[in-house]
């Protein structure tokens, strides 16, 4: 540990610390959401552990919340997380080694970490930064969830209080600085206005997926884009934004 | 509700994407085209769960109170607030506003 903190630089760990608070108010808000909304204690906190991408956790029970059936929101939650796919190409030098460390590492590679091991020019550097973001987002990630989910069960009446209004925010918050881009834009409006038309009429969950339609307006990506820039959403956008 | 099965479902195929550019990073290379798709079909996906979830409760129009105070926190992300008063303010919002009757 000691010696992973020597190999980066300052303004790195600061930024680490940075997105790990940040994380920590998210972690918090998933947990209150998800069990003033009704469901049991024990499903933010597995899920937290087990899939660990705030992202596809909030989705994947704003769904359910909606009334929509189990298997819409794994869908949903796997649409999103298949950005993940692109992010284990490209940290896969990070993770080479015995077999064990690949295995614990994948399960560590987020839109955060994949984004701080990017930063970082050399082999070494990479990997204390992309190691030590991912062990204490994990940590911060967990703890932060079970608190806030302890805390949603002693929240009463949710509508009073507007928490029905926080889940779309948050989500918002997240997904904005993805916004940036026009192509993006466009195809997450017409996909947006194709979920709320379909929404009286298809089963609960389903307008969600039907948004994807929005893809066809997806456009093909410039020849100047970095490739790991465009993937940097869901938190890693936001958090970011605070880093700086 | 969300089963225990579903859980591992996702937590299974989240890690299945995780573990595939580490096990075949050698081997495999995926498109430019592909990843842009993906990272676009994430933003469409959090938009429209947005939309939905503001606007929508079941199959019905949620009221004006819930989509306004998600507006007011737009508004407040858009100017670069932190994220806790992009939150509580948007939760603030439609709270007074079903406070002064507005459903």
């Amino acid at each position: 540990m000691r010696s992973l903190l020597r190999t980066l630089e300052h303004a790195t760990l600061r930024d680490i610390a940075l997105v790990c608070l940040a994380d920590a108010l998210v972690g918090a808000s998933f947990g209150a959401i998800s069990v003033s909304g009704g469901l049991p204690l024990w499903v933010p906190v597995a899920m937290s552990v087990l899939v660990f991408a705030g992202g596809s956790q909030f989705a994947a029970v704003g769904v359910v919340l909606s009334g929509g059936g189990a298997l819409a929101a794994v869908a949903t939650g796997l649409v999103l997380n298949a950005r993940l796919l692109p992010f284990g190409f490209t940290v896969a030098d990070v993770l080479d080694g015995p077999w064990w460390r690949r295995l614990l590492g994948a399960q560590l590679i987020t839109d955060e970490t994949a984004a701080f091991a990017l930063q970082q020019n050399d082999g070494r550097r990479r990997r204390a930064a992309f190691w030590l973001c991912g062990v204490a987002l994990f940590a911060v990630w967990n703890v932060s969830v079970l608190l806030g989910a302890a805390a949603g069960g002693l929240i009463g009446d949710t509508d009073v209080l507007g928490l029905d209004a926080a889940f779309p925010a948050v989500l918002l918050a997240l997904v904005l600085p993805a916004l940036a881009d026009r192509r993006t834009r466009v195809a997450a409006l017409v996909g947006a206005v194709v979920a709320v038309a379909a929404t009286p009429y298809v089963p609960a969950g389903l307008p969600v997926l039907l948004a994807l339609v929005g893809l066809l307006f997806a456009g093909r990506p410039r020849p100047e884009e970095v490739p790991h820039r465009d993937g940097e959403l869901v938190t890693g956008g936001v958090l970011k934004e605070e880093a700086r | 509700m969300m089963p225990l099965y579903a859980v591992l479902l996702l937590a299974g195929g989240t890690y299945a994407f995780r573990l595939a550019g580490p096990l075949l990073g050698h081997r495999l290379a995926l498109s430019e085209r592909v990843r842009h798709l993906l990272a676009v079909a994430a933003a469409v996906l959090l938009v429209a769960l947005v939309a939905t979830g503001a606007l929508t409760q079941g199959h019905d129009f949620a009221g004006w109170a819930r989509p306004a105070g998600v507006l007011v926190a737009g508004v407040l992300a858009l100017r670069r607030a932190p994220f806790p008063v992009v939150v509580v303010a948007g939760a603030a919002t439609t709270a007074v506003l079903r406070l002064c009757g507005v459903g």
